[in-house]
């Protein structure tokens, strides 16, 4: 069904940032929009997923081009639910950010290059076509550029580095593997080559070609060995820069490559057992990393590389109950790591550092504060019945059920690893006395009322999508039940966009 | 290091060049050109203005800072863009008026896309150069 609407999620966000830059150096009001855009951004998301839940699949024609000619704009369930995630999530950072923030950087531009970041997110999720695909992720790369950079510390600089040289390298094969398949299909439109790829008489070259874009969203995805940009850049820039990183930056690689993997290159035996070792030493890898780090920030960013072994494994088994895990996941994951990423900005505003073993006795001093990162961690860990549980059971499901031994007991370490790793955290930061020789430098006491309650909303607006993404289950569930017989059933997809099929 | 002869040529220079920025924006619509060719090349036309006669003399003469073209045109870009919603139709479609216009010709939507980019080129162009020079002009006086 065509809904020329569907763009409004992106549009709002293209919106805000023009505003921000008529009122450029003018913070407050720079703040304010920011926050007002995000809240629409809100609003227009939850009436697109309600519209595609009700309605179904919803296509727009840019430039009312007709669909494989021209540039399809797409919105079934996974993309709109992952469009109404970006925006709450976009939405808490815009409150943390506004007080959270040096005044620096907000001068130096920080909320429209954060609205174009937000935009080309929203984009990426909704675009039916390939290279337009690949257009989203340079406007994400290079708004990220600018919010790692903003600021010009020494450590941000060499950070920032390591994460353009990798990203360029994975757009480059991302770029690389479009230009090949439009020289064996003759088409970008992801539908249409859905189609077009079957009748391709040298399947080995869509081999290859799929492995292209396993190397570029792998190095966007930081899966294992393409994962080392990721910890050695993420602990530099400002913690809601970290956050919109952690929480939705890699997850867009996940999305490329469920979407690509579902419609365009069904996965076949080698291309299963590639993605399944991939997932199995990520998750290895990701979880002995984060047993030896101290500082918080570095230990997330570890987690965020074990967890996307999770996903990675389930689309690798691909069957209902593996992709119902995996999308499952995917929503729980964004969720929570970006607001880990914000708590982990609020105990620097508490303590002044990031460092473990300099912390201590938060527990103490802010004990309420304190029980809203327990309930956030618990969700991580997936103590049952918060939001981590519900899609490992699946997982788990599908891994015995295919016999993935290997799976199933990277699965039990990343999970085992996640629960001491977090439990170390608490014991350190909230329950251990604070070391008597740090000198405390408390920067969120002196603050006023208003600003404290700034810093600590978005992590209640978080916790509590993670608390309904964990108790309401069931609703959850249905929904990616759905969304799994989309991306399994590709034909609606195929309709939606270039109509009835014969 | 003032060349009388590039200041004299510029005098001339900078309004044709502007010209013919114009009309390369123009043209751009089914023929080579268009609004970043064509703020390419005024921006050109600002820079050598600014190498006979000082980045100084060229900044008075643009009045304000380049850096606030680029939310107008971004601002005119974006309009385009989502004008043809409120005619129910997909955004980024041409709206054309039905009678051309003497000189110009046909005016459409993407005439206003291509000028919202044109304007964006400028100031991101001026921005970056005159930032640079600036900072040089200030390390020579130190």
């Amino acid at each position: 069904m065509i809904d020329n609407h569907i763009l409004a999620p992106v549009f709002i966000h293209l919106f805000s940032a023009v505003i921000q830059l008529i009122a450029w150096r003018k913070t407050i009001t720079q703040r304010i929009v920011s926050i007002a855009g995000s809240s629409l951004g809100v609003l227009l998301a939850i009436r697109l997923l309600s519209r595609v839940h009700t309605d179904g699949i919803l296509t727009l024609n840019a430039a009312n081009w007709e669909a494989p000619f021209g540039i399809v704009f797409v919105a079934d369930l996974l993309s709109a639910t992952l469009v109404l995630l970006t925006s709450i999530a976009g939405l808490a950072v815009s409150f943390f950010s506004s007080t959270g923030l040096n005044r620096q950087r907000m001068l130096y531009g920080y909320f429209p290059i954060f609205h174009f970041l937000l935009m080309g997110l929203n984009g990426a999720f909704l675009t039916g076509d390939i290279f337009n695909l690949y257009v989203w992720f340079e406007v994400i790369i290079i708004s990220s550029f600018v919010l790692m950079t903003l600021g010009g510390r020494k450590t941000q600089l060499e950070g920032a580095v390591k994460y353009m040289a990798m990203n360029i390298l994975a757009s480059t094969f991302f770029l690389t593997g479009i230009g090949i398949l439009y020289g064996i299909t003759g088409s970008l439109n992801m539908a249409d080559l859905s189609l077009k790829i079957q009748q391709v008489q040298n399947q080995s070259l869509v081999g290859i070609t799929a492995c292209f874009f396993i190397l570029g969203f792998g190095i966007k995805s930081a899966v294992f060995p393409l994962y080392y940009w990721l910890p050695s850049s993420y602990h530099t820039p400002p913690s809601a820069v970290a956050a919109t990183f952690g929480g939705l930056l890699t997850k867009v690689g996940i999305y490329a490559m469920i979407r690509v993997f579902s419609l365009i290159f069904i996965p076949d035996e080698f291309t299963r057992n590639l993605l399944m070792t991939i997932a199995v030493l990520t998750i290895v890898i990701g979880s002995f990393g984060a047993v030896i780090k101290t500082n918080i920030r570095r230990l997330f960013s570890y987690l965020i590389v074990c967890h996307i072994g999770f996903m990675v494994g389930g689309i690798a088994m691909f069957t209902k109950v593996a992709l119902m895990g995996t999308v499952f996941y995917l929503f729980h994951d964004i969720m929570v790591k970006t607001n880990m990423f914000l708590i982990a900005g609020l105990i620097r505003q508490l303590r002044g550092t990031m460092d473990m073993t300099k912390l201590g006795g938060l527990y103490a001093h802010y004990p309420k504060i304190s029980l809203l990162f327990a309930l956030v961690l618990f969700s991580l860990v997936g103590i049952p019945p918060l939001s981590g549980f519900w899609p490992k059971i699946y997982l788990f499901k599908a891994a015995f059920t295919l016999q993935q031994f290997a799976f199933v007991g990277a699965l039990i370490l990343g999970s085992l690893v996640t629960l001491y790793v977090i439990a170390k955290l608490w014991a350190e930061v909230f329950w251990k006395d604070s070391p008597s020789d740090v000198i405390v430098e408390d920067k969120f006491e002196p603050l006023p009322l208003f600003r404290k309650i700034l810093l600590v909303l978005p992590i209640c607006i978080l916790c509590s999508v993670t608390l309904f993404i964990g108790l309401n289950a069931e609703t959850i569930v249905q929904l990616v039940d759905k969304i799994s017989d989309q991306l399994l059933d590709s034909t609606m997809y195929i309709e939606a966009v270039l109509g009835k099929q014969n | 290091m003032r060349s009388p002869i590039l200041q004299s040529a510029t005098k001339y220079l900078l309004p044709i060049l502007l010209l013919f920025s114009f009309f390369l924006l123009l043209r751009g619509h089914y023929y080579p050109g268009g609004g970043f060719v064509g703020g390419l090349v005024a921006s050109i036309a600002f820079v050598l203005h600014s190498f006979s006669n000082g980045t100084e003399a060229t900044m008075r003469l643009l009045k304000r800072k380049p850096l606030s073209l680029i939310p107008v045109g971004l601002g005119i870009s974006v309009m385009s863009v989502t004008l043809p919603l409120l005619f129910g139709l997909p955004p980024m479609t041409g709206l054309w008026f039905e009678q051309p216009i003497p000189v110009i010709g046909m005016i459409g939507s993407s005439l206003f896309f291509d000028l919202g980019v044109y304007l964006v080129v400028i100031g991101v162009v001026l921005t970056i150069l005159f930032t640079i020079s600036l900072d040089n002009n200030l390390d020579e006086k130190k």
